[in-house]
């Protein structure tokens, strides 16, 4: 039999060790656990200061005693090997393991224990903890904003046929699947423009707008059967010459008349709040913004000097100014650039304000990925005899987009967070919503609900989108 | 020069012009419709609004180009405690994530992923109207160490009362300046004998030993002014003495701070592992001691990953602290873009200036990047 060293625990004896030193810990947290759970003091008969850091000193001797390397024990390697590596980190872990179960009777109490989640009125909320029927009643009106209640199937049913619309993607077969870039990039953004205009905002059926996009969608259909060489010339005439055509020779006045049947009944834009303007904001930014920020990077890498300076300019101003100022600058300054007679709706001044912002941090993250591509790929590129376009197209931004992933999803990830700003132009998301029911007489006081409320909400989207980055990251990541 | 590159160089110069002479054709019309004139004159005029949290003396008699400079003041102040905080709590949660020990490591990716997926402006909001709001009033407020009173009215902590303050600047002034000469010879000798000088140790004596000095040289005093609670009225209460830092500024800096620091983690935790694990075996095996590791090798290599993004994040809190006009804390974008623009109505003039102001601001940083990028790069044959 060895002599038992106590202050340095070795293999001999490790059962003396281990079980005098598993009892001080398991004693130690036991003491912090009744004390939080069910205030009981174990150690009151203690002076206040020693009563006060006695677990901490028996749980630190109780993982001194168990630090013993090569045990042979698993399940005590791996603790000490993860804990209780040296007395800094054994104390380290003692302080997070105390504050977790100290911290979580109040936490628990707040949100469920003593909340209360029946009543539709601040009567209802009389216990210390959370006043969950706050949000109940409000959740409408977090959701939908001013729209009228009677109306918000409208904003169900385009979100759902749009989330559907978008999810086509991953059940497409392989026959389909070179169409899908066309589909995401052109078509599927022309129609959940159109849902919202015609659904959740209840425009009429003809509108200026209408004429552009059958004029663009004509083009880039003809667009597949005119020869490459032709291709950049046909883009800048024919869409013109359709837009045109369609205003003023084939449809009358009277046809446009007849266009102007409102088949729902109109919303203004100032009436959209609450998470679903969230949604919209973000979803339109986000299809704007990328394939500015593309030609911005590409125009930044162009070696015509015209173009290469309009786009430094263009995006080193963007990036120069908080996105507050240029939302003051749409809502303030902007309408002053603009002939007396026109005028554009601030959802619509928002969500260019927005894109033309991220677009500038859009470009520079695609930046840092073309610079990262050999001039190899370039080179082989040219030598095939393949023009700008087609080099860009087939070879450059294929590997570049795939190297900035994560930097794209990051840009993104921070203009969802950014769409709260909208508050500015008095346009209220979810967070305006909280701010604006926290203030009505009747509901006064439950400011943190709301923000609480709010904030899993933005969490669960935000986390969500950087998962969905990351596997997206591991799933093109090609060995270079 | 062929047609092919000199075409949509012309088209997208035509594009720009004509948009351009759109928009200012317009404003031209648009203003003279509504009689104003375009010009900074009114920057001298008197802007008479009143400003509740200020650097410098202010009150409505002033112009505006003084309520411009108050609010970057505040502006400068809150982005400078943000700055402070953000990298300290960065650097240390950065640490933190590289840690062996599970339950460090989990605790800090929870603070990262919690803190930087939520809105700022929500943050912000949460510690103002939520958080701050649960604070006691001033005449209930228990006293911190005895000095410092954390109440709903702010946070009340002792002020340093000055005699010949200047003086005592320029000790620090000339302790720093005496440093930098330090490090220039203690470099010098290492390079030509080889032998180094303990700069760290030399330098924090110098800062200690010349304000010192100062306090008995150069007759500088200091007291300390200790809050007091005082009655205004029957039921309202307040401190006078000492310094008040508003809730505004408490919230927005704490915000920042917090919602910041989960990127610089992040960059700090990228530097670190950015250096390769050969580079400490080998300079261990040129016999350095694991401090002198970290100082000579692994510092130096880190740091060059770690401060360019770094000093983005810094640019992106500046940036960030404009949010502050949400919770009414008087910077720049509050009483400048805010009060001054209602008051005069000259939206062009007033919006330009004050993103003039970040464009500066932010374009002078990303120059001195560039410069410190080249000059830290590896030089590469």
């Amino acid at each position: 039999m060895n002599k038992l060293n106590f202050l340095s625990p070795d293999k001999n004896n490790l059962y003396a060790y281990l079980y005098s030193g598993i009892g001080l810990f398991s004693l130690s947290i036991l003491i912090v656990f009744l004390n939080s759970f069910f205030s009981l003091d174990l150690t009151s008969f203690l002076p206040g200061t020693i009563s006060y850091f006695l677990p901490l000193i028996i749980g630190f001797i109780g993982l001194h005693l168990i630090r013993i390397e090569y045990s042979g024990i698993k399940f005590l390697d791996i603790i000490n090997k993860n804990i209780n590596t040296n007395k800094f980190n054994s104390l380290l872990s003692l302080l997070i393991i105390f504050a977790v179960i100290k911290s979580l009777p109040p936490l628990l109490s707040w949100f469920i224990i003593d909340a209360n989640f029946a009543g539709d009125s601040k009567d209802a909320c009389s216990g210390s903890g959370a006043c969950w029927a706050y949000i109940k009643t409000w959740f409408n009106r977090f959701m939908y904003g001013m729209y009228p209640n009677a109306e918000q199937w409208r904003i169900n049913l385009s979100f759902i046929a749009l989330a559907f619309l978008g999810g086509v993607g991953f059940f497409a077969t392989e026959k389909f699947k070179k169409y899908l870039t066309l589909y995401y990039v052109v078509v599927y953004p022309i129609i959940a423009f159109l849902f919202i205009f015609f659904f959740i905002s209840g425009g009429p059926i003809f509108f200026d707008f209408s004429y552009g996009i059958i004029a663009a969608v004509i083009s880039i259909i003809i667009g597949f059967f005119i020869p490459s060489k032709f291709k950049m010339y046909y883009f800048l005439i024919i869409p013109i010459t359709i837009y045109i055509l369609l205003k003023y020779v084939f449809f009358y006045e009277e046809l446009i008349e007849l266009g102007k049947i409102q088949a729902f009944e109109w919303v203004e834009t100032g009436a959209w709040g609450g998470l679903s303007l969230t949604f919209i904001v973000s979803f339109f930014c986000l299809i704007f913004c990328f394939p500015i920020g593309l030609f911005l990077s590409l125009g930044r890498r162009s070696d015509l000097p015209i173009i290469k300076y309009i786009s430094i300019g263009f995006i080193e101003f963007w990036r120069g100014v908080p996105l507050i100022t240029v939302l003051f600058m749409s809502s303030v300054m902007f309408p002053m650039f603009l002939p007396e007679d026109m005028f554009i709706d601030k959802l619509v001044r928002v969500i260019i304000a927005i894109s033309l912002f991220e677009a500038a941090y859009v470009a520079e993250v695609i930046r840092g990925g073309l610079q990262a591509l050999p001039r190899g790929q370039y080179d082989a590129a040219k030598s095939l005899g393949m023009g700008y376009w087609k080099m860009h197209i087939f070879v450059i931004l294929p590997q570049a987009l795939k190297l900035v992933i994560p930097g794209i999803a990051n840009t993104f990830l921070a203009l969802v967070k950014d769409t709260p700003l909208i508050f500015v132009v008095g346009l209220l998301e979810i967070v305006g919503m909280l701010n604006l029911a926290k203030t009505n007489p009747e509901w006064l006081g439950f400011a943190m609900e709301g923000y609480v409320f709010a904030s899993i909400v933005f969490f669960i989207i935000c986390y969500a989108m950087s998962k969905y980055s990351y596997n997206l990251e591991q799933k093109y990541k090609t060995e270079r | 020069m062929n047609f092919k590159k000199i075409l949509p160089q012309l088209l997208t110069l035509v594009v720009v012009i004509l948009v351009l002479g759109f928009f200012s054709y317009n404003a031209q019309v648009n203003m003279e419709n509504r009689g104003i004139t375009f010009g900074y004159g009114f920057l001298t005029q008197e802007s008479s609004f009143d400003v509740q949290f200020s650097l410098i003396e202010y009150d409505g008699s002033h112009s505006y180009f003084r309520a411009y400079l108050v609010g970057l003041l505040n502006t400068i102040l809150v982005s400078v405690i943000g700055i402070v905080f953000a990298t300290i709590i960065g650097v240390v949660v950065g640490i933190a994530r590289l840690s062996s020990n599970y339950l460090i490591e989990r605790t800090a990716a929870i603070y990262v992923e919690f803190f930087r997926n939520i809105p700022l402006l929500l943050q912000i909001f949460f510690w103002y109207f939520a958080a701050l709001r649960a604070l006691p009033l001033p005449e209930k407020a228990e006293p911190m160490f005895g000095v410092f009173f954390l109440t709903i009215k702010g946070f009340f902590v002792p002020a340093f009362v000055w005699n010949n303050l200047d003086i005592f600047i320029y000790s620090v002034i000339a302790a720093i300046i005496s440093i930098v000469f330090v490090k220039l010879y203690a470099k010098k000798k290492q390079e030509n004998q080889g032998i180094q000088t303990p700069v760290l140790s030399i330098s924090i004596g110098l800062l200690i030993i010349l304000p010192l000095l100062s306090f008995f040289l150069g007759g500088v005093d200091a007291s300390v002014e200790i809050p007091v609670i005082e009655q205004l009225s029957k039921t309202s209460f307040t401190f006078k003495g000492g310094l008040k830092l508003p809730p505004e500024l408490i919230s927005l800096a704490l915000a920042l701070s917090l919602y910041t620091a989960t990127f610089i983690a992040e960059c700090v935790r990228a530097g670190v592992q950015g250096v390769s694990k050969g580079q400490k075996e080998a300079a261990a095996s040129i016999g350095l001691t694991p401090n002198q590791v970290l100082k000579l090798v692994v510092m130096p290599q880190a740091l060059r990953i770690i401060i360019p993004p770094t000093t983005n994040q810094y640019l992106n809190l500046t940036k960030n602290s404009s949010l502050a006009a949400a919770i009414a804390y008087p910077d720049l974008v509050l009483v400048f873009a805010g009060t001054a623009l209602m008051q005069t109505g000259r939206a062009i003039e007033i919006v330009s200036i004050t993103m003039l102001t970040y464009l500066t601001l932010s374009i002078t940083i990303s120059i001195f990047m560039n410069w410190y990028n080249k000059k830290i790069a590896i030089k590469e044959k």
